[in-house]
């Protein structure tokens, strides 16, 4: 199935975004053969480098503003539960300016899907540091190094009461297809962490490459929440990607 | 026309007195106007409710009172001075020490003991006294507690009793009400503009909490089931839109609702409704501001804000309903409208039109059902095609074979993002062709309303056309005219009413004469007589009428 449409990709070579595009095409594409119909899918996103995914793939889109995709996603899950959502964010974009939808989206766990493409810049804007910028981050609007400490999105998340919390690598495309489709398979809200080299503003193809390595080939318990936390924190040797934590828990539109 | 006035501390149970009475009233047959008056607090302070009434419709309360009935010290030094000659006072003995000619002590905390009931129930106890003193029929009273309270009836008529029979006998009696009509239905604006939303196809109904817009929320809330709808209650106003816009991509007629401030965080979703076309209404409800301003109270400053919120240029609607009526209707059209231009609607209304409980007479059959210009989608299916009228037949995700693009960013006509100028100016003007289809539509619709017949104007608009109703009926060749679009401006209807006037006065409660300067702008007829009223309180119709004869010498 060519899920591809006419519009000219304007990512900068090499970009980060290339393989989240790959592993939604391809995912998606794999559901469709397991039986769900390709109309049911609706994907969004908000704004930044991100965002211009909606226009490479062709299916039902609604190509939303900054930080609130999971308030656009939860309305169609309202009007339509047979609705497939899958959300694109930022790290800017929802770490900053829409922090508080991604909370609450996770607390009402409604039935979507996010995904992050976590580039810790703002690129599109030519370079600042968002949320999740190490500390010392020098962009234009902290040229000194910035003097805050990044959050943590899968802590967050995890304490949020997400019931589906994974991270991907964007340089591991086949890892992150198969992430996205768990993510989309369970019932409730889902969160996939989506690492993501900025080769102008963040290059960390390098640092990304040695350090990633599959928690769930090494025996991690994804129903062990403590476990999960403990993961969630390992980042300067090795840095975990996969599924941290899964659970079930009563789906928001299920009341309705 | 009479007036009850019912005061006490807010906890005291002054509103639901107040509705209590005003059920009596409408069950024999009179059209009632309550006011509904409170500080922002909750327990505390001093509410008021006043009840006027008459055999005909009224439009507004009364500040002169028959009857004070209070429940606290301050209800009597607040309003003593509005009591008309020989009005008289019912109070709570137990808490008020008070005597002289024209006053009713009434033990009221005593007879809650007495049938062990709770504290809240001396406003039964007093209402009681009421009835016998306005010479209603007890088998009424007890008629209406039992619909209103149908799991506490018992008590509270055995309560309301005691003050019934306490009075008979005691105190004469300064009005015989007896029935004069069909029991009536009361409604307040707010609900009116959420029913009317219902009736014509309302799916989802969103809103974050903010005064006066509140009670929208709660009675569809309360109501969801019965109703089929569901009722959302988000983390903030921002959350509300854009959950809005995404339930209303996907098919379901949605409505909003909020205040100024509220509104204000929805400006940014609003222009994203402009550009994606997606059909929303929102009930912007005002109170005074800037800024917090005064929570509770009224207020129509709101108009500019509306009429220019959003970035960018887009077509929208504004509609301003001043009765419960034309709350309604207005509210089923906004919904109707929404839909068939793909455009947001903005009902603004404001807090005395949405918390006053009032006398309504519709016809839900009447109500506007919304629809559209649906597509069936299919492979070619192009969500923004361009075409003469500017509106592009709309699809919904989840439609076999189709895939439906919505887009925040400039687009082409499948939806995907454009930068291109010829692309970028089609699709501008394809949007803003709709504005001349809204504007032709606008004129046939009940975009201003005029009462009378005159060469003397009063032009109003939102609930100041109730106290201004009010007054017609002690002014003579007075022609009024309430204007209900704001945007698009009916400019023609306007033209036509004002032209050949020989003085005209605009009555609006802002301190800029916000209407007045939109008639201007859109018709040049300048309008330099302005009764303006920025105390964050409602016209009144007398002292309304003291100002119009003024003007009118």
């Amino acid at each position: 199935m060519r899920l591809g449409t006419y519009a000219e990709n304007t990512w900068c070579p090499g970009c980060g975004n290339f393989g989240i595009l790959t592993a939604i095409k391809n995912a998606i594409n794999d559901l469709v053969l397991e039986g769900i119909p390709k109309e049911k899918f609706v994907i969004a996103s908000g704004i930044g480098c991100h965002a211009k995914i909606v226009d490479y793939v062709n299916v039902n889109s609604f190509y939303s503003i900054h930080g609130r995709v999971p308030p656009t996603l939860t309305g169609m899950k309202l009007a339509n539960k047979d609705l497939i959502t899958i959300g694109f964010a930022g790290d800017g974009d929802i770490y900053d300016e829409g922090i508080s939808h991604l909370i609450h989206a996770a607390k009402r766990n409604t039935d979507i899907t996010m995904i992050i493409h976590d580039n810790s810049v703002f690129a599109l804007t030519t370079g600042q540091f968002t949320a999740t910028s190490p500390k010392g981050f020098k962009g234009k609007s902290t040229p000194f190094g910035s003097i805050e400490s990044p959050i943590n999105p899968m802590k967050l998340m995890l304490v949020s009461g997400a019931t589906f919390v994974a991270r991907g690598y964007a340089g591991k495309p086949e890892h992150l297809k198969e992430l996205i489709k768990k993510a989309v398979k369970h019932r409730g809200f889902s969160f996939v962490e989506v690492l993501q080299p900025c080769v102008v503003f963040n290059n960390t193809y390098e640092i990304y490459n040695k350090k990633v390595y599959d928690l769930n080939a090494e025996g991690h318990d994804i129903s062990n929440f403590e476990a999960a936390m403990k993961k969630a924190d390992e980042w300067k040797q090795r840095i975990p990607i996969g599924t941290f934590y899964e659970t079930q828990a009563q789906v928001f539109e299920d009341h309705y | 026309m009479n007036t009850i006035t019912i005061g006490g501390k807010a906890g005291d149970g002054i509103k639901a007195a107040g509705k209590l009475f005003a059920n009596i009233l409408s069950e024999l047959g009179y059209y009632v106007f309550v006011l509904d008056d409170y500080p922002s607090l909750i327990t505390g302070g001093h509410n008021f409710n006043k009840i006027s009434f008459d055999k005909k419709p009224i439009f507004s309360h009364y500040k002169e009172t028959d009857v004070l009935v209070a429940l606290d010290k301050k209800a009597i030094d607040r309003h003593k001075k509005e009591l008309k000659k020989n009005g008289i006072i019912i109070y709570d003995s137990n808490s008020i020490n008070l005597y002289g000619k024209n006053t009713i002590g009434v033990p009221a905390q005593d007879f809650v003991k007495e049938i062990s009931g709770i504290k809240i129930m001396r406003n039964v106890a007093l209402l009681g006294v009421l009835s016998y003193v306005v010479g209603i029929d007890f088998d009424v009273v007890k008629k209406v507690l039992k619909k209103i309270y149908p799991k506490a009836a018992d008590k509270n008529i055995a309560i309301a009793e005691k003050g019934y029979n306490f009075a008979k006998g005691k105190v004469k009696q300064i009005l015989k009400l007896k029935r004069v009509g069909k029991p009536k239905e009361l409604m307040t604006g707010n609900t009116a503009i959420a029913y009317g939303a219902v009736k014509s196809g309302l799916d989802n109904y969103i809103a974050y909490p903010m005064t006066p817009a509140t009670s929208i929320l709660h009675y569809l809330a309360k109501n969801a089931d019965k109703f089929g709808i569901k009722v959302i209650h988000p983390e903030n106003e921002i959350s509300v839109i854009n959950m809005a816009l995404g339930s209303a991509y996907a098919g379901a007629k949605t409505m909003i609702g909020t205040s100024g401030g509220g509104f204000a965080l929805m400006n940014e979703a609003l222009s994203l409704a402009g550009m994606s076309e997606t059909p929303i209404v929102i009930a912007e409800i005002q109170r005074p501001g800037p800024s917090t301003g005064v929570p509770t109270y009224t207020s129509q400053a709101d108009l500019n804000f509306v009429l220019n919120a959003g970035h960018g240029e887009f077509p929208k609607i504004v509609v301003a309903p001043g009765t419960n009526e034309q709350a309604f209707y207005k509210s089923a059209e906004a919904l109707y409208l929404a839909w068939k231009y793909q455009v947001p609607v903005i009902i603004l209304g404001d807090k005395h039109l949405s918390e006053s409980l009032r006398t309504i007479e519709i016809n839900d059959k009447r109500a506007k059902k919304a629809k559209g210009k649906f597509s069936k989608g299919g492979l070619n299916y192009k969500r923004y095609t361009l075409t003469k009228d500017g509106i592009s037949p709309i699809a919904f995700p989840g439609m076999k074979n189709t895939v439906v693009k919505s887009s925040s960013y400039e687009h082409d006509e499948f939806g995907i993002t454009t930068e291109e100028p010829k692309q970028i100016k089609a699709m501008q003007e394809k949007r803003m062709r709709k504005i001349k289809l809204m504007e032709k539509e606008i004129e046939k619709l009940e975009s201003v309303k005029v009462y009378g017949k005159g060469k003397k104007v009063i032009v109003t608009w939102g609930s100041s056309i109730g106290a201004v109703l009010e007054t017609a009926k002690y002014l003579k060749n007075v022609k009024i005219v309430q204007i209900l679009y704001m945007l698009p401006f009916p400019k023609k209807s306007v033209e036509k009413h004002l032209k050949g006037a020989k003085k005209i006065v605009c009555v609006e409660a802002n301190a800029t004469g916000q209407l007045a300067n939109l008639i201007k702008l859109h018709t040049g007829i300048g309008i330099k007589n302005k009764i303006l009223k920025y105390d964050s309180r409602e016209f009144e119709p007398i002292e309304l009428l003291k100002e119009l004869k003024r003007w009118l010498k």
